[in-house]
């Protein structure tokens, strides 16, 4: 039993799963059967899953097999190589942390019932797996449409407001539309041989047109799923919709499937690689990611800023796929590795902030019943492990040392800071520009991030209520706490991670960073010398540990260290209250400011007769207006008009059918012919 | 010796640059009016080293001319222009700033990859400097497209014949003395005739703002 | 690692941390002295830090222990700041622990420090400052990056030690892109250190204040160690100025004497350039704080421009 192939090991782990969402589907009303045991159970598995999909990658054996489901003589191929091990992994590690919050975390009686649930969240876990097994269309198009529709109705678990229907509906769309390009894709790739293995496919030699096609269309279908503009739009409605552990599911995993699909055609099935594919990809991300965050910072909604938060951060591995690609063409494969290098560390890194922050909003949200930062704040009070956590979690967002958004951000920069080598001139002038943008982005994150976490947990409490509100329970502590140290461990431990991510690089494009970069020790990361770039992340936190120990130390020694509580100054005035403070709004105003032509602005202004004077302002997406909105018109016309020629009359449809049927008829000696 | 000198060129071709943007992101007219003379002194210096480089004795006499021209004469007449039309205000610009900016230098870059090429086949030794020449021509170019007010307008003009000037001299080592003498006499008469229309145009509007010239029709 | 090296990076910890305040104290010296009055004489902060370290420290009712920890960790992140950046020596111990990029992260993890200690207590003035903070920052921060990136492709290394050495070891010249590169860092540098053009450092007028609104709420010691943490970033910023500017005279081993010897060519350094500081605010009037943004996206332009022409004329 132990010495089974990893892959093996990655199904029964799938057939765990599935059997768990089937025996909630028995136990669909049993709460705590349901929430205490199959969860629990799920999480187990999850971490099973990460360990053999680990040993998979270390081994750098890839191993396939094929499995007798579905159509006769349509076999599904499955296929483990280092690069679906790596996102196994992440699936593993995350979903740990993830079903373990959602033991404590789904209540009785809310929308769903509870077996229903377990049901959806399983099968959709297991989809996920599958889709990084699947070494065929046939396979890869059930598990990934499987995975929309289990995310769907997981989005959807609170179907009885129209709202999250609405928001559901936007998002089956938008993964359907991606799911058809996704299609057509596989099409071209297999190049009219009619074999959809991927086997086939990788042994094609696509023309320069056919390649692009193929290209553009993965960009299109898998950016869909993604939540690169403009196709953005249903994440920031999907993420607040769903419950919160779905949401961190759907975040920080599923956005990553996108990814992955990506890689696989771009590095894996294609061959040819073109300079100007990975130039659109870089410009792509770039304005993904600083959209993003330019609307994390206005949001006043605390899951949408989030949602924002994410799609900026699928700009940045955009970016950095793109430059992959940009090096790969020039032949530089080395930096190619660098730069896939830092996409895949901020997969992983991204994977587990933001769950972690998608499940702070979860326990925020059980504890008090708001979404709206404006009614939040002083949290770090009444829920201390929470607050902590979600700090955790909005440090690493933020891209700052020691924790784990800053490694990739870090290489990321490295590598953009290679991009001088690239032969054309006219690449290198664009560089310093997607540079200062990344590194705009990245203070912008911090920006957004500190709103977040200050205007939720810090000040005084904006509502009564609040001060009623409840730390989170165990199995969500542990839940949170598992995916903060996760996030603290990619952070501080980077020569690991990238001894992981090595045979993933080797296999898309024949290069690895590992060797080189713990060669000075593996406590200091140098991807190519140590003259030219270093950081040993250990030595920061031991840095500002010690610093501020002595700092303490000291003051303790030489001073004495009473202290005294008192109201806090009122500028003079002796009154004071929490709606002093400054809002969600307030705080997003400079960036409404700066960045007013991004922004569809509705202001509401007081006037001076107003008895209740009130101030509002309502920031939407120009996307809306500009693209969606016109194709709804558009399509609502069509379908006017195409509904005048249903009457309703049996006899006009018989008349259809004749005239559909004379017309035929007419054909056929034509196409005898 | 060339080492420097040329490092010196290319230094004075950036200030040029630093001095384009400069001007773009300037709101007050006395400022504007100093940087162009700045400016102007920073073609003279140019002018002066490329002179001393190549060994050229007219490029000396033309280094001379934009000295008093550009540096004192025609900055000595806006200041005029300036008190007696009481212009000192803001100026306004047609968008903010920041993105002017942001549009600048991606002119920028259009005009250093424009100039790539070109500067390759030149023989001078500063080749980079034609790019950051374009640059600036560039630059001083969507200064008065910017602007509403008419005397920015004029600055930006002349600040666009200072970077075609060094353009130049950087590039192809002065034009011949009558084309540039002739140039110089032009701009003297320009800035004369602008100063008398910008009269003319306060006279008739009692105010500089430019939109007031989008109305053709007499009413 | 040898007793040597490790005395001489102790050295070089030590020196910022009591040179800092001094720095402080002449900036505002020559400050009193240009706006002609006698000036508290340049060892005032040593004398502020120390009463402040013996008061008692109030704290309100509502502050959380985020509150009390922030002091120690700025104070952490400047002090290790100040150790990365070279300094007196290019060859310590510990400068290969991190590059140009993570220390524009250090400090940015100081300032995420500073703004939500700032907003923990839930005043008006402290969020405001927490929200101008943070303003400032984001531009800041790209701005500082792409200064130091404009020096990292000079040196090709993002290690500050290797620009240094680049930079002191090659025969002189003039770099076009490094004159771009130092007028966006003395930009953000005005701005990072809550200087006039931005911030003043001196007013206690409400609506103008970012720095000092901030750490209204914090007194005694833990105000002390905000204080000294302040004194620290301008000596870490003025530094790293000098490190990729001015570098010469900096000492390439680490040993003791060394690190002695290219301590007066530093001093001397710091002199100058607190003298030109005191000048430059005294002959700037503070901005409209809507007029913050333009000054520093001005820096983040002047960086990026910076990069293009360093491509452009490769130097």
């Amino acid at each position: 039993m132990l010495n089974m192939m990893a892959i093996d090991w990655v199904l029964w782990i799938i057939g765990a799963w599935i059997a768990l969402g089937l025996l909630g589907i028995i136990a669909l009303h049993k709460f705590a059967l349901v929430a205490r045991v199959f969860f629990p159970l799920g999480a187990v598995g999850g971490l099973i899953l990460a360990y053999a999909a680990a040993q998979a990658l270390v081994s750098g054996r890839v191993e396939s097999k094929q499995l007798a489901l579905g159509l006769p003589s349509l076999p599904f191929h499955l296929r483990l190589d280092a690069l679906s091990a790596f996102f196994l992994v992440i699936i593993g590690l995350a979903s740990f942390g993830i079903s373990l919050f959602a033991a404590g975390y789904f209540r009785n009686g809310e929308g769903t019932a509870p077996g229903l649930l377990c049901l959806e969240f399983h099968f959709f876990l297991a989809s996920m797996a599958l889709v990084l097994l699947a070494d065929d269309a046939y396979a890869f198009m059930v598990a990934w449409e499987s995975m929309a529709l289990t995310s769907y109705f997981l989005v959807t678990a609170n179907h009885r407001l129209p709202k999250i229907r609405a928001a559901g509906f936007l998002y089956l769309l938008i993964a359907h539309i991606g799911a058809i390009a996704i299609l057509l894709c596989f099409g071209v790739l297999q190049a009219n041989t009619g074999d959809y293995t991927f086997a086939n496919m990788r042994a094609q030699n696509l023309s320069t047109f056919w390649a692009s096609a193929a290209f553009l269309l993965a960009i299109f279908g898998f950016g869909a799923k993604a939540g690169i503009l403009p196709l953005h739009i249903w994440l920031p409605e999907a993420h607040p919709a769903a419950p919160s552990p779905v949401s961190a599911l759907m975040s920080g995993v599923m956005l990553k499937m996108a990814i992955y699909g990506l890689l696989r055609v771009c590095f894996d099935l294609l061959h040819l690689h073109i300079w100007w594919w990975g130039v659109l990809m870089l410009a792509l991300g770039l304005i993904t990611a600083i959209f993003g965050v330019v609307f994390a910072a206005v949001q006043v909604e605390m899951k949408r800023l989030l949602a924002y938060s994410s799609i900026e951060n699928i700009g940045l591995l955009f970016a950095a796929m793109g430059l992959g690609l940009l090096f790969r063409s020039y032949g530089m494969n080395a930096l190619a590795a660098l730069a896939l290098t830092a996409c895949l560390y901020h997969v992983a890194g991204h994977a587990f902030f933001k769950s972690l922050l998608f499940l702070t909003t979860g326990s925020v949200l059980h504890a008090t019943g708001e979404r709206n930062l404006g009614r939040l704040g002083g949290l770090i009070r009444f829920m201390p492990w929470v607050a902590w956590l979600a700090l955790i979690g909005v440090l690493a967002s933020s891209g700052l040392p020691p924790f784990s958004g800053f490694v990739s951000e870090w290489l990321l920069l490295q590598s953009f800071l290679f991009t001088p080598g690239l032969p054309q001139p006219f690449l290198n002038m664009l560089i310093p520009i997607a540079t200062a943008s990344i590194a705009l982005t990245a203070a912008l994150a911090g920006y957004a991030m500190v709103k977040f976490f200050g205007v939720i947990f810090l000040g005084q409490p904006r509502e009564e209520k609040l001060s009623q509100a409840h730390d989170a329970g165990k199995f969500e502590k542990i839940g949170m706490g598992w995916l903060a140290i996760l996030s603290i461990g990619l952070g501080v431990a980077p020569n690991w991670v990238l001894h992981l991510i090595d045979p993933v690089t080797k296999g898309l494009v024949g290069e690895g960073i590992a060797r080189n970069a713990s060669a000075n020790g593996w406590w200091l990361v140098t991807p190519t010398s140590i003259a030219r770039a270093s950081y040993g992340p250990l030595y920061f936190l031991f840095g500002v540990m010690a610093a501020c120990a002595v700092a303490f130390v000291l003051v303790r020694l030489f001073y004495h260290a009473r202290l005294r509580r008192s109201a806090p100054w009122g500028g003079g005035h002796s009154w004071r209250n929490s709606r002093m403070q400054d809002t969600a709004e307030g705080y997003g105003q400079p960036i409404r400011q700066i960045f007013e032509p991004f922004f569809h602005l509705e202001r509401h202004l007081p006037k001076p007769e107003d008895t209740e004077p009130e101030y509002s302002v309502a920031v939407s997406d120009k996307f809306w207006e500009g693209i969606y909105m016109p194709i709804a018109r558009a399509t609502e016309y069509v379908s006017v008009k195409v509904g005048r020629l249903q009457q309703g009359r049996i006899s006009i449809y018989l008349l259809y059918s004749f005239i559909t049927l004379l017309v035929i008829l007419l054909l056929v000696p034509t196409a005898r012919r | 010796m060339t080492e420097l000198s040329i490092q010196l060129v290319n230094l004075f071709a950036s200030f040029l640059l630093m001095l384009a943007f400069a001007m773009l992101a300037q709101r007050r007219v006395l400022t504007l009016i100093n940087l162009y003379s700045l400016q102007g002194l920073t073609v003279v210096a140019a002018t002066t080293v490329v002179a001393h480089m190549t060994h050229q004795e007219h490029l000396y006499y033309s280094a001379v001319l934009t000295l008093i021209l550009k540096v004192f004469l025609i900055p000595w007449i806006l200041h005029r222009l300036v008190k007696r039309l009481n212009v000192r205000w803001d100026v306004e610009t047609l968008i903010n700033i920041p993105s002017t900016m942001l549009v600048g230098i991606v002119l920028v870059v259009f005009a250093f990859n424009l100039a790539l090429p070109i500067s390759r086949l030149s023989s001078s030794v500063v080749p980079g400097t034609l790019g950051i020449a374009l640059a600036c021509v560039l630059l001083s170019f969507m200064m008065m497209i910017m602007r509403t007010k008419a005397l920015p307008q004029v600055i930006g003009f002349l600040a666009m014949e200072n970077a075609l000037f060094f353009a130049a001299t950087s590039a192809t080592y002065g034009m011949p003395m009558v084309v540039e003498l002739g140039i110089a006499l032009d701009v003297l008469v320009g800035v004369f005739i602008l100063g008398v229309f910008l009269f003319q145009i306060r006279e008739q509007f009692e105010s500089l703002d430019i939109s007031h010239l989008e109305s053709l029709r007499e009413d | 690692m040898t007793f040597t090296r490790a005395l001489s990076q102790v050295i070089s910890v030590v020196t910022p941390l009591a040179l800092a305040p001094l720095l402080l104290g002449w900036v505002n010296q020559v400050r009193a002295w240009l706006s002609n009055r006698r000036g508290p004489g340049i060892l005032q902060p040593y004398r502020m830090l120390h009463k402040l370290f013996n008061k008692d420290s109030v704290m309100a009712d509502s502050a959380s222990s985020l509150f009390r920890f922030a002091p120690y960790a700025i104070f952490g992140c400047m002090l290790l700041a100040n150790a990365i950046i070279p300094t007196l020596s290019t060859d310590l111990p510990l400068a290969s622990a991190a590059d140009a990029i993570a220390l524009v992260g250090l400090l940015a993890l100081a300032r995420v420090f500073i703004s939500l200690a700032a907003m923990d207590i839930g005043t008006a003035f402290g969020t405001l400052g927490a929200r101008r903070e943070m303003l400032v920052g984001f531009l800041a921060e790209p701005a500082l990056l792409t200064v130091l990136f404009s020096a990292s492709l000079n040196g090709k290394s993002t290690a500050l030690a290797t620009i240094v050495e680049a930079v002191v070891h090659r025969d002189f010249a003039i770099y076009p892109s490094l004159v771009f590169a130092g007028m966006a860092f003395t930009l953000v540098y005005l701005a990072e250190n809550s200087r006039v053009p931005v911030d003043n450092p001196s007013t206690h007028l409400e609506l103008t204040m970012i720095h000092e609104a901030m750490i209204l709420e914090y007194s005694g010691r833990h105000l002390a160690l905000m204080e000294w943490a302040a004194a620290l970033k301008l000596f870490a910023y003025s530094t790293l100025g000098i490190a990729l500017f001015l570098p010469w005279g900096i000492g390439q081993r680490a040993t003791p004497s060394s690190l002695l010897f290219s301590l007066p060519s530093l001093a001397l350094k710091l002199v100058v350039i607190g003298a030109v500081l005191a000048l430059v605010e005294t002959f700037s009037a503070k901005l409209r704080i809507f007029r913050v943004p333009e000054f520093l996206a001005t820096a983040f332009l002047l960086g990026v421009i910076g990069m293009l022409t360093h491509i452009l004329l490769g130097a």
